[in-house]
């Protein structure tokens, strides 16, 4: 009996810290959504649905796909250059492996506000590249490299794909070896191999690169604000102007819910691929 | 100040609670912006008058706001936020009425001061800093403006190359004073107009930015900004070919302000406080280190005459700013205000 608790004991302080520090505090502003604003800011108890159909305003709807785009986009160029620094890392010597991954995860040691701030120092019309440029002898105007949309995908891939790296390279350093050998044997090319027989037994390194870059990326509100020169709103933005400008919680409520409702679908997603993939590797090894 | 100056001055006045204050005081609690008035102020406060008291920061307006309408205003007995917040903390009950007669000081203030559209006759807040939002630039890489337009429609050598304010208020306000509109214009058609102008402007624009366009004029990124000129003064500090001026249709006039909590447990502690600030010598601390006018004639009074050489707008006549509306509470139009900047935010 006691053996059998112990587990439950282990998780209590961790479900308890979350329960009552993350979850209630979570729920406590998601209900603010089915409330009126007060025409002073504050919140008026009068319940309604109003908030949540604001969401769905084609403005307000379109900042959503918007901010899909960024985040798809993002996650997509982050999976294709950290899936092969992934592997292009698992396949090198055993022993010089973790160094290559701590120096993949070495800009986690700084803050991303510095990270954020240093493309503004390199990018900036007056910064580092521009004026190297002039060095070399460039004359004329480059063009603006900082406050636009293409920027702000740059500088998401950048400070996320330590994570792809990572959960690319799990899978792929425990691939057997054998298993590619067999392959090429059989006959397969190196391509037919790794489309046919690498690739599917990683793709959940893939998919969880990719949920997380996307989950991260769409509710980022910095990175926006500071390399798009807040020129466009992604919803991350749009939620922190509702609390932090507009004094209107019950709609800034209203949007995190939907956002935290399409970021659960997505994990659930992710939970599936993981879930049919490994049953794919079960019955591969079966067979 | 050092921990053992602190220590020491932390028992001199629990010293003088012991002898002089009631036996339930409690420490006064202040909310102001960081850096808004002198890192000394609450020790030498507590020292000249033997009130424990200490400050709190707030970051924006809307944050002290959503503390403030959360717990009704308790836990604060002073805060320091710009006129539309007091009007609204007043309109919620939350201020104070003020006795003036606890704040003799009152008669430093300016007598335009005392008229302020938002609370004539100060009936609930006393302005601490007040000002005007203009246009900011080098003057070295432009011609001078004389327009909101300048900054709305800039000249091709310029366009790329200006910021606005990313605050919904101001950055409305630079649109609704170009077309000539109240800065608190709220009637659907009127507004259209105006965001159709800033989505024009937006094509033309560096970026938006509240809080680093003086340093993007110093280093040459940009060349024209909307400023508060307060801030203006800071690039002019660095780099004298840094110009501020208030376009031909005019500016807002802001003020900043000291609102006393009606939940406050320490009221006398706090007109203490509100009459200490507006001390000619306590106030003038501001106008000279964080280069915003102050609404306190004796202060203003004291100030180093280089001072409003080197920054010209310091030195503006009270007179000349009320001639400028104030940004006023627009209640339920609030929500059209942040709908409007969305609609800006999401064209391209």
């Amino acid at each position: 009996m006691s053996s059998d608790r112990r587990p439950l004991l282990l998780m209590s302080p961790a479900l308890l810290w979350l329960f009552w520090l993350m979850l209630v505090p979570c729920l406590l502003i998601l209900v603010l959504a089915f409330f009126r604003r007060g025409i002073y800011g504050g919140i008026e108890y009068t319940w309604t649905l109003e908030n949540l159909a604001l969401v769905f305003d084609p403005l307000y709807f379109s900042i959503f796909l918007k901010s899909a785009g960024i985040a798809g986009l993002s996650a997509t160029i982050a999976c294709i250059l950290g899936y092969a620094a992934a592997y292009a890392i698992a396949a090198m010597p055993r022993r010089h492996q973790p160094m290559l991954l701590f120096f993949a995860v070495l800009p986690f040691w700084s803050n991303y506000l510095v990270r954020t701030y240093a493309w503004i120092v390199l990018l900036n019309r007056e910064g580092l590249v521009v004026n190297l440029a002039r060095w070399i002898g460039f004359e004329g105007e480059l063009p603006s490299m900082l406050y636009n949309e293409q920027v702000v995908v740059v500088g998401l891939v950048y400070n996320y794909l330590p994570f792809v790296i990572l959960s690319c390279y799990a899978p792929l350093s425990r691939l057997n070896p054998e298993i590619t050998e067999a392959s090429r044997d059989l006959g397969a090319s190196g391509w037919t191999t790794f489309r046919r027989v690498t690739l599917p037994m990683t793709v959940p390194g893939i998919a969880t690169g990719f949920v997380f870059v996307f989950v991260l990326s769409i509710g980022n509100f910095v990175t926006p604000a500071l390399l798009g020169g807040g020129q466009f709103q992604m919803i991350g933005n749009l939620v922190y102007a509702q609390f932090l400008t507009a004094n209107d919680w019950p709609f800034g409520a209203a949007l995190s819910m939907i956002l935290i409702a399409v970021m659960l679908g997505l994990l659930m997603l992710q939970a599936l691929v993981a879930e049919r993939a490994s049953g794919a590797t079960r019955e591969g090894d079966n067979g | 100040m050092s921990p053992i100056s602190l220590r020491s001055s932390a028992c001199l006045m629990a010293a003088l609670a012991a002898f002089s204050a009631p036996a339930w005081a409690q420490k006064l609690t202040v909310s102001n912006w960081d850096g808004y008035m002198a890192a000394d102020t609450m020790d030498n406060f507590s020292a000249e008058t033997g009130n424990d008291a200490e400050l709190v920061l707030h970051a924006t307006n809307e944050e002290i706001m959503g503390k403030l309408i959360a717990s009704k205003g308790v836990g604060y007995d002073v805060v320091f936020v710009s006129s539309p917040f007091a009007e609204v903390l007043n309109n919620l009950g939350l201020a104070e009425t003020l006795d003036q007669d606890k704040i003799p000081n009152l008669a430093n203030l300016y007598a335009e001061a005392t008229e302020l559209p938002h609370d004539p006759g100060n009936r609930f807040s006393v302005p601490y800093a007040w000002g005007t939002t203009g246009l900011c630039y080098r003057s070295d890489l432009v011609d001078a403006p004389t327009s909101w337009a300048d900054l709305l429609m800039p000249s091709e050598d310029v366009a790329g190359k200006t910021t606005m304010l990313a605050t919904d208020r101001w950055l409305l306000a630079a649109g609704q004073l170009q077309l000539g509109y109240s800065v608190n214009e709220t009637d659907p058609d009127k507004m259209a107009e105006v965001r159709d102008v800033l989505i024009d402007a937006k094509k033309t624009l560096l970026a938006y930015d509240d809080t680093t366009f003086y340093a993007k004029l110093v280093s040459g990124e940009a060349e024209l900004v909307q400023a508060w000129d307060g801030w203006c003064n800071y690039g002019i500090a660095e780099n004298a070919d840094i110009k501020y001026m208030i376009p031909k249709e005019g500016s807002d006039l802001w003020v900043d302000t000291m609102v006393i909590l009606k939940a406050s447990e320490n009221k006398d502690a706090a007109y203490e406080f509100v009459n200490y600030i507006l001390d000619a010598e306590n106030h003038r601390w501001a106008a000279e280190n964080i280069l915003y006018k102050v609404p306190n004639e004796a202060a203003m009074a004291g100030v180093d005459a280089g001072l409003f050489e080197s920054f010209p707008n310091m030195g503006m006549a009270p007179a000349e700013m009320l001639k400028f509306e104030q940004l006023r509470d627009v209640g339920a139009a609030q929500r059209d205000y942040s709908r409007i900047v969305s609609e800006i935010k999401a064209a391209n």
